[in-house]
């Protein structure tokens, strides 16, 4: 284990450099080239730019190439390719409106190298209960799960700093359970991805100077499953991501179909005279799960809703450490 | 959901792990995955069913929105 300290160290020191370096300069070039939104949850009308996803990919590629170098694993290989794949996917759905489908389909066949490359264990470890062998049916798991994650974090990117906070607490429990479970070169592997989400969450909090858009947003969530395939931690995985997750589930069930946030007609959250963010009672409106904290808690400030998500993200978090824990126990 | 997860999990094991079928010669390992795969599809859609309900309660009765 001591062998993977320098590797550790140098990657996660150049995963940081480089989006700290990289994201002020893309956001100087952003703005010249006017590829700004409109941040709807301020009472001015403040234009923030966007994809910050050019600079979350280099810092992941980089640090991945260097752990590449020193471990020579084709795990790496293969999350490197999936994730590189999910943030051109993302670009393209930031750059020209696809379709609802579009997203999920193109990262199901982002998820064909680690199926190629053979990175994965057909075995599906469950707390307690302990192993079964899905040979086939594992294939399908694959192909569903970076779709899943990678639009569960996109749909998470609702607010300033949300989606990359998110990320920092769900992928360092994920890297703490692997390093439970005695997985310690796939732990090393999955560091990157906390410390350039949490680079990319200083120019992301509120007020966000940048929003990672679809192709940050993809290349962070298909990262993420990635890493719970190849680590075969996929149940851990799910736990440290719960809410997004429920998230997710509330958004699809209660509209019944895939669709882009774009497209749905009622709104879910609404301001109030201060420009707090209340729930409405629109019987048409998505329920998500910024409606359902604010459904319970009140009206609240975009900045007290992103820490309410993080309080609940560390909480699974929690959760995905005892799941890891009870790995090691057999009924 | 955590404890939907551990318990469907025991559920999953318990179920698919001994699936084993023979007779069909070389093709015994896909008509087990077939089986395995009816099996976790229909775990799923009733796992989907128990969040839907609780989801539900949890809007209609709690929160009323």
């Amino acid at each position: 284990m001591i062998d993977l300290l320098i590797p550790t160290i140098i990657s996660c020191v150049a995963a940081l450099a480089v989006v700290y370096i990289m994201t002020p300069p893309l956001i100087k070039f952003l703005e010249k080239q006017n590829f700004t939104v409109k941040d709807m949850n301020k009472k001015e009308d403040v234009m923030v730019v966007r994809p910050g996803g050019p600079a979350i990919i280099a810092g992941i590629i980089i640090s991945e190439i260097i752990l590449y170098a020193f471990l020579q694993l084709n795990e790496i290989l293969a999350m490197l390719i999936t994730t590189s794949a999910a943030f051109v996917i993302g670009y393209v759905d930031d750059r020209k409106v696809m379709g609802g489908w579009f997203k999920p389909v193109a990262l199901a066949v982002a998820a064909i190298p680690i199926i190629a490359l053979g990175t994965y264990d057909s075995y599906l470890v469950f707390p307690l209960f302990g192993a079964v062998q899905i040979p086939v049916l594992y294939l399908a798991l694959i192909i569903f799960m970076i779709p899943i994650t990678g639009n569960t974090i996109n749909s998470i990117d609702v607010l300033n700093g949300v989606a990359s906070g998110f990320m920092v607490i769900a992928s360092f429990s994920l890297s703490l359970c692997l390093f439970i479970v005695q997985n310690y070169e796939i732990a090393v592997v999955s560091l990157p991805l906390g410390v350039v989400s949490l680079a990319f969450y200083k120019f992301h909090k509120v007020p966000s100077k940048i929003f990672p858009g679809d192709s940050g947003a993809l290349a962070l969530g298909a990262m993420y499953g990635g890493i719970a395939i190849v680590g075969d931690v996929e149940i851990i995985a799910a736990v440290a991501l719960l809410p997004a997750v429920i998230n997710s589930f509330l958004f699809i069930s209660s509209v019944k179909r895939v669709v882009e946030h774009r497209q749905i007609k009622g709104k879910p959250v609404e301001h109030t005279v201060d420009f707090k963010l209340q729930a409405t009672d629109d019987k048409k409106a998505p329920v998500t799960l910024v409606r359902l904290i604010l459904a319970g808690g009140g009206p609240m400030s975009e900045k007290q809703v992103g820490f309410a998500i993080f309080k609940l993200a560390i909480f699974s978090g929690f959760l995905a450490v005892i799941t890891a824990l009870m790995m090691g126990v057999s009924l | 959901m955590w404890c939907l997860i551990i318990i469907g999990g025991g559920i999953i094991v318990t179920l698919l792990g001994p699936i084993s079928v023979s007779g069909f010669g070389e093709f015994d390992w896909f008509v087990s995955s077939m089986i395995q795969a009816v099996i976790a599809l229909v775990l799923v859609v009733i796992w989907i069913l128990i969040l839907s309900k609780i989801k539900n309660w949890v809007f209609k009765k709690e929160i009323k929105l």
